[in-house]
């Protein structure tokens, strides 16, 4: 036995590296094949079914809009939840317990408590008409009212996503001392110039992660709109679903599952670049 | 006018009394050290007339005015923070400027004043640098250099030094003394450390358990000890306390009688500092019995017991004393406090 154990720590990462890689690298070579080839040929084959498809623009439009509105707002209510969460002495464990319960339930549930809420039958209308402001069932999750649907899930979604984020925002603030707010209070800055000009500045690493996390999550958003609008609302996601579930078409539902990761990709790039965080202007 | 009055402030965390009833003046333009243990309520009383900490009842009046019901950013201080809070995201050019900044003063101004407090620390070469390339003692300038860059009516100091190893807190000490006698800002400066606040204060107010002790100068507080606390925590080695008899008011050392306060009684403690004695005949000097001597170079400190009570004492360094030996002392009757012993207070000093 000799004293050299460097091999040690590449033996113990060994099983994890080998099982990504069978897991996660060879479907994901497989699955830009798929998208990528007709009959064991290159082809655009498939992405040009996919973008010719009726569902295909109303699904990329749904899943964007969805994004812009729901990641921004989860953003802002965490960035809320942490600083007050912060002024908190005692019970401060059990407020984040129960603001972090949310992340304990799938989405799919997620969408199902909502649908309770939202649908014809539900809870809702049940409160509406007993105060009389409407006179007969509504429906809100319909084809023909787009609007409500889309606010619909934008809720479920703000309300099932918005934990995790805070998550991150709280471990963020956590790290900044609480000294750099006295010092800034101290020479004159108020709770709002305080906030834009120390705080945020100083939870940049938290807030990029928050932002990747959250948008690459978005843009695979799928159970809860399944569960409340159906088909009515398509989605990116839904639509690989459909196209391998329902069309039996593997290689469509590819290029789908390859268009998203493409967009994450590109989202999480775009994140990278805008805001920058520079290890040096950390605390 | 920028004198500083603390009327009768208390502050209670639960049931645990923080701030007993603190009062104290301080005048305008003068430096005075918080001094005292950890958990005596040094801090707390900074941060208080910081604003940061609310306090349970009294008042904190700048001027002639009452600043306890403003908000921290309203009150015109300045303060600089024990791990300096020096902001990383900023060059130290705009940490400098901040308080400038939210003061919304012009740019000319700005500038001005961030060269002059830039020059004052000597920190111009950095000024286009982020703090986490500067080393903790140039952090520490820019903390100061932001706070002088405001001209404050009131510097605060909350252990400034305590974060810079010790070679380089000597050298900041220094130069703090220098930087702040001349912008003369009245400054409260909390410290735990002694030499700190002997070496930097016009006077210390030593705290210990929520109360101020004594308040001071330096020389004060070194030989006229208010309490036991005070002269046991001042001073190194601390000063000595001796347990003495009276009969006829007078306390024998050796051969000498000394007089003691008319108001002890049977018993009074003899507060002697180290270095307040020299070697007298053993007939004629008070006995000690010295367990271990150590030769420092600059003095010769000894460590023992008198009537059976350790003392620590300080001789020139030329005497030849040795671990074992037993020596005659003759001690400096202008420089006994006498204490009691009941409450651990210092009698008035004997005018003889």
């Amino acid at each position: 036995m000799t004293n050299d154990r460097r091999w040690i720590p590449y033996l113990l990462i060994l099983p994890s590296v080998a099982f990504l890689a069978l897991l996660f690298i060879v479907p994901l070579v497989q699955t830009i094949w798929l998208a990528v080839s007709d009959n064991g040929a290159l082809s655009l084959a498939n992405a040009d079914r996919m973008v010719n498809d009726i569902n295909f623009t109303r699904s990329l439009r749904n899943t964007f809009l969805l994004t812009l509105m729901v990641v921004p707002v989860q953003i802002a209510i965490a960035l809320v939840m942490g600083s007050m969460v912060a002024k908190v002495g005692r019970g401060r464990e059990t407020i984040l317990w129960i603001w972090t319960i949310p992340l304990g339930i799938s989405d799919l549930a997620a969408g199902l408590v909502w649908l309770s809420i939202l649908q014809n039958t539900g809870y809702l209308n049940s409160v509406l008409f007993g105060f009389g402001i409407i006179e007969r069932q509504t429906g809100w999750l319909s084809y023909q009212t787009p609007v409500a649907l889309f606010f619909a899930i934008a809720v479920a979604e703000i309300w099932r996503g918005t934990a995790i984020v805070m998550v991150i925002i709280v471990a963020g603030l956590n790290q900044v001392p609480k000294e750099f707010r006295e010092a800034a209070e101290i020479f004159g800055a108020g709770p709002w110039t305080r906030f834009w000009r120390i705080t945020l500045p100083l939870i940049r690493p938290a807030l990029q992660s928050a932002l990747i996390l959250r948008t690459v999550l978005a843009f695979e958003v799928f159970a809860v709109v399944y569960a409340l609008g159906g088909r009515n609302f398509p989605v990116l996601v839904g639509e690989a679903y459909n196209w391998q579930n329902q069309n039996q078409n593997y290689s469509v539902a590819a290029a789908y599952a390859v268009l998203i990761m493409v967009i994450s990709l590109a989202a999480t790039l775009v994140y990278l670049k805008a805001i920058k965080v520079d290890p040096e202007r950390l605390p | 006018m920028a004198n500083i009055v603390i009327d009768r402030i208390r502050k209670s965390f639960g049931a645990f009394e923080a701030l007993k009833e603190v009062s104290l003046t301080i005048h305008d333009g003068e430096f005075v050290s918080l001094l005292g243990p950890s958990g005596c309520g040094k801090t707390t009383l900074l941060r208080i007339i910081a604003g940061l900490e609310t306090a349970t009842s009294g008042d904190v009046r700048i001027g002639d005015n009452s600043i306890i019901g403003l908000l921290t950013k309203d009150r015109g201080l300045a303060m600089v923070f024990q791990n300096y809070a020096v902001f990383p995201h900023m060059t130290v050019y705009e940490n400098v400027a901040f308080g400038l900044r939210m003061q919304k003063a012009d740019d000319l101004r700005v500038k001005a004043q961030v060269e002059k407090a830039a020059g004052l620390l000597h920190i111009e070469p950095y000024l286009d640098r982020y703090p986490n390339k500067l080393s903790g003692g140039q952090r520490q300038r820019v903390a100061v250099a932001r706070a002088l860059a405001v001209e404050p009516r009131v510097l605060l100091m909350d252990e400034p030094l305590s974060n810079l190893d010790a070679l380089l807190r000597l050298e900041m000490r220094t130069e703090l003394k220098t930087v702040l006698q001349a912008a003369g800002t009245t400054t409260v400066y909390v410290t735990h450390d002694q030499t700190e606040a002997m070496g930097l204060s016009d006077r210390i107010a030593v705290m210990h358990g929520g109360v101020v002790e004594q308040i001071g100068s330096p020389v004060e507080i070194y030989n006229r000890p208010a309490t036991r606390f005070v002269g046991g925590f001042i001073g190194n080695p601390p000063m000595n306390f001796i347990k003495v008899a009276v009969s006829n008011g007078q306390v024998a050392a050796g051969g000498e009688q000394i007089s003691a306060p008319k108001d002890a009684g049977y018993e009074v403690i003899l507060g002697m500092r180290g270095e307040a004695v020299e070697l007298a005949p053993l007939s004629t000097g008070l006995e000690m019995k010295v367990r271990v001597a150590e030769p420092m170079g600059s003095h010769l400190l000894l460590t023992g017991s008198i009537h059976d009570q350790p003392v620590r004492v300080v001789l020139p360094a030329s005497e030849t004393v040795k671990s074992g030996d037993t020596i005659g002392l003759k001690l400096d009757r202008n420089r006994i406090t006498w204490l009691s012993p009941e409450s651990g207070k210092a009698y008035p000093a004997l005018t003889a």
